[in-house]
Order: structure tokens, then sequence, then C-alpha cells
């Protein structure tokens, strides 16, 4: 029974990433890889995988589908022009794509079943419960750390494409919600639960499932509702508190690393007393980066006092 | 078997991510292609991090990273396309259609 359940979402999904390739209308391939997006996620819940199910769906399906939609807007107010649509199959294209999908394949049962590292007998010295936490800002914070680095690098870049005359303008196409309506009524109702949520996720992300991403990413949402709502007025490139907590959360993981290495210790190592306020310290101040980084990521460089439909 | 069901469907997932990269011009397309790509890869990570029993949770720490560089990068080509349909009024690479003036001329 339970075969046939992963079947059906294994058919399931290649059918919505095939139509969003292949199927008419750009809107259409949007919706298609947003609704791809959240059957991945419950493919990662299939396999157990409840931290990564959460973040494909907060950030795969959910933020990546605001922006691509957001984008189309854009495109579509700057009457920008689409390819001709190509009917009939791309020889070379179609090749290249069966010829690694089967490399893939081939790999999969030619590869000998690796034996796992096992977490358990280290897991005490970690300062938290949830493994997946354990990893992320514990045993391989280096990666971590420089992930929250490449997200800074990503949102210079999108600012960097504003046109100079458009830098102190604020962020973002300008959103305008009608008075009473849906939008208007969300941007009031969400942000209370979204922020509980949330916050909420963050802290139980050191003993069970959640995190400082998926926390972070809700965060973000809550922002974004709040923006697009005009409850909150649109950020500007030039507001220190925004820059503040761009940095944030690197600068306090970059300290609690560079504090390890003066007291003795390797960088970002954590000695098992101190590890538990010192992870949540490096949590709490990532989750404000990641909320706001994310968030401004998604609404993008300042556009030329352009309105969103 | 289920793991095996899931690894076949990330590996066809990147086949057809690379696809609709070399094929279909329409750039917000061609950035949901590479998108699905990067999913089908994690997919097939994970589930050959799930073949000792229980899930390892290092593949899975790596995933949530790579989900979370996947959109950064993803803002960021979003950016450089609605630059470039600023400046050339075109969603497409030039490159993709270099018979386009010369059709039109007499």
């Amino acid at each position: 029974m339970t075969l046939a359940l992963d079947l059906a979402l294994c058919v399931l999904i290649l059918g919505v990433a095939l139509a969003s390739v292949a199927g008419g209308g750009v809107f259409r391939a949007v919706i298609f890889f947003i609704t791809y997006g959240l059957f991945v996620a419950m493919a990662w819940a299939r396999l157990g995988a409840l931290d990564v199910a959460l973040a494909e769906a907060a950030i795969g399906a959910g933020l990546t589908g605001v922006l691509l939609l957001a984008a189309l807007g854009r495109l579509r107010r700057m009457n920008a022009t689409s390819p001709p649509h190509r009917t009939g199959l791309h020889l070379p294209a179609a090749f290249a794509g069966a010829a690694l999908a089967c490399a893939l394949g081939w790999a999969w049962f030619a590869l000998p079943a690796p034996s796992p590292p096992d977490l358990g007998p280290v897991m005490p010295q970690s300062g938290v419960g949830n493994r997946v936490t354990a990893v992320l800002l514990n045993f391989r914070a280096w990666d971590t750390l420089l992930e929250s680095i490449v997200l800074l690098a990503a949102l210079l870049g999108v600012w960097m494409l504003a046109q100079d005359k458009d830098w102190t303008a604020p962020l973002g196409p300008r959103y305008h919600a009608q008075a009473g309506g849906v939008l208007a009524s969300f941007g009031r109702l969400l942000p209370p639960v979204g922020l509980a949520f949330g916050v909420y996720l963050v802290w139980a992300g050191a003993d069970s499932t959640g995190g400082a991403f998926q926390g972070g990413t809700v965060l973000a949402a809550v922002g974004l509702v709040a923006l697009m709502s005009n409850v909150m007025r649109p950020p500007r490139v030039s507001q220190g508190v925004l820059r503040a907590a761009l940095v944030l959360g690197p600068a306090v993981f970059l300290c609690a690393g560079l504090l390890a290495t003066a007291s003795g210790g390797a960088f970002l190592s954590l000695s098992p007393a101190l590890a538990k306020p010192v992870i949540l310290t490096i949590e709490v101040a990532l989750t404000i980066s990641i909320a706001v980084t994310l968030a401004l990521l998604v609404i993008g460089a300042s556009g030329d006092g352009e309105y969103a439909p | 078997m289920t793991l095996t069901y899931y690894a076949l469907t990330g590996a066809v997932l990147v086949g057809l991510g690379a696809y609709g990269l070399l094929a279909v011009p329409h750039l917000i397309r061609r950035i949901i292609a590479f998108n699905l790509m990067g999913s089908g890869l994690f997919l097939f990570f994970g589930a050959a991090g799930a073949r000792g029993g229980v899930p390892d949770a290092i593949p899975q720490a790596l995933i949530i990273t790579g989900i979370v560089v996947a959109l950064s990068a993803s803002a960021l080509a979003v950016g450089l396309v609605v630059a470039l349909a600023r400046r050339s009024g075109k969603a497409f690479l030039p490159d993709d259609y270099p018979a386009d003036d010369e059709d039109r001329a007499p």
C-alpha cells in the first residue's frame, strides 16, 4: 500500500515537472513549478527527512514561487517580448538530458551502499537534540557560515542591478492592495500567526523538526505579506537598521568562531559545556539575517517607479 | 525499493531540467529548469543518504544549505532577466534567435 503511495507520488512529481518544462505558457509553467515544490516536500516527508520537507515547502515552493510570479509581473509591465513557441522535440538537448538521467540511474545501482557515520556517540557533545541542527551549526558549521555569506553576496548582486537613479528609491516594485480586499485582510491576519510560527520553528529546531532556515523563511514570508498588502513601508538600501540586520548573523557566527580560536580551540569549534547557549545565540542572529535577506532577495532591486498589478 | 523510486525520479528530474535548460528559450522557464535539476539532484542525494536505514543527518543538512543557495541563485538570475528585459525588451537571449533579423530583411 505504501509502495503504491510512493509510486503515485513519483509519477505526480515527474508529471508536474514535465508540464512545467514542456507545457505551453510561462505563467502555467510557474504554477506547475510551485505544485512541484509541494509534491517534492511530500516526498521528503516520505523519506523521513522532515527538516528538508519544511525547507522545500517554504523555500522551494513558497519563496521561489513568489519570486517567479513577481518576475513575470515585472516582465509583463515592461512589455517584454516572449520568444516564439517552439514545437517539437529539441533532439540534441533531449539526448543530453536522457544521457544525464541514465548516467545517474546507472550510478544508483553501480555504487556500493555507504555506511553512514554514526552521529549517536557524539550527539551529547553537540548541545542540541536535532541531528540536522547539530550538523548545520556545530559539526559542519563552516558550510553554514559560508552559506550565510553567499546569501549576502547574492543580495548585493541583485542590488547592483538597479539603475543609478533608483539607488535610493524604495526596494522592489510598488504594491497596491485594494482596501478591504483579500490581500489587505490577509496582510493583517497572517503576520501575527506567521510570526508566532516562525519563532516556534527556530526555538523547536534545537531539539525537534525546525531550525533557523525554516523559521527565517516563515518570517521572510510574513514580511513579504506585510509589504505586499502595504501594512509595512517598503525598505530602502540606505536604512542602517536594515544593513545591520543583514550582517548580524554572519557577524555573530564569525565572532563565535573566532572566540573559539582565542580560547584555544579550532576555528568554529564549540566546547560541549557552552555549545547550547552559543548555538542558540548564533541561531537567533542567523534567523534575523536570513529572514531579512530572503525577503529582500525576493522583492528584488528598486524598480523605476513601476507598479505591481 | 522505495528509495530506488525516489532516486530514479531524481535522476529523471535532472535529465528533464538539463533538457529545459538547453532547449527552452524563455529565460524564466530556464530558471525553472535549473531549479528542477538542482531539486532532482537533492532527491537523488537524499535517497542515497537514507540507504543506511535511518535518514542520515549530514546529507539532510547539506540539502537544506543547497535549497537556500538555489533560491539565492534564482533571485540573482531573476534580477539579471529583469535587467535584460529593461534594456532590450526581450525575455530571451538574442543568441537563441540569431536568424531573426535576417528573416525580416527582404
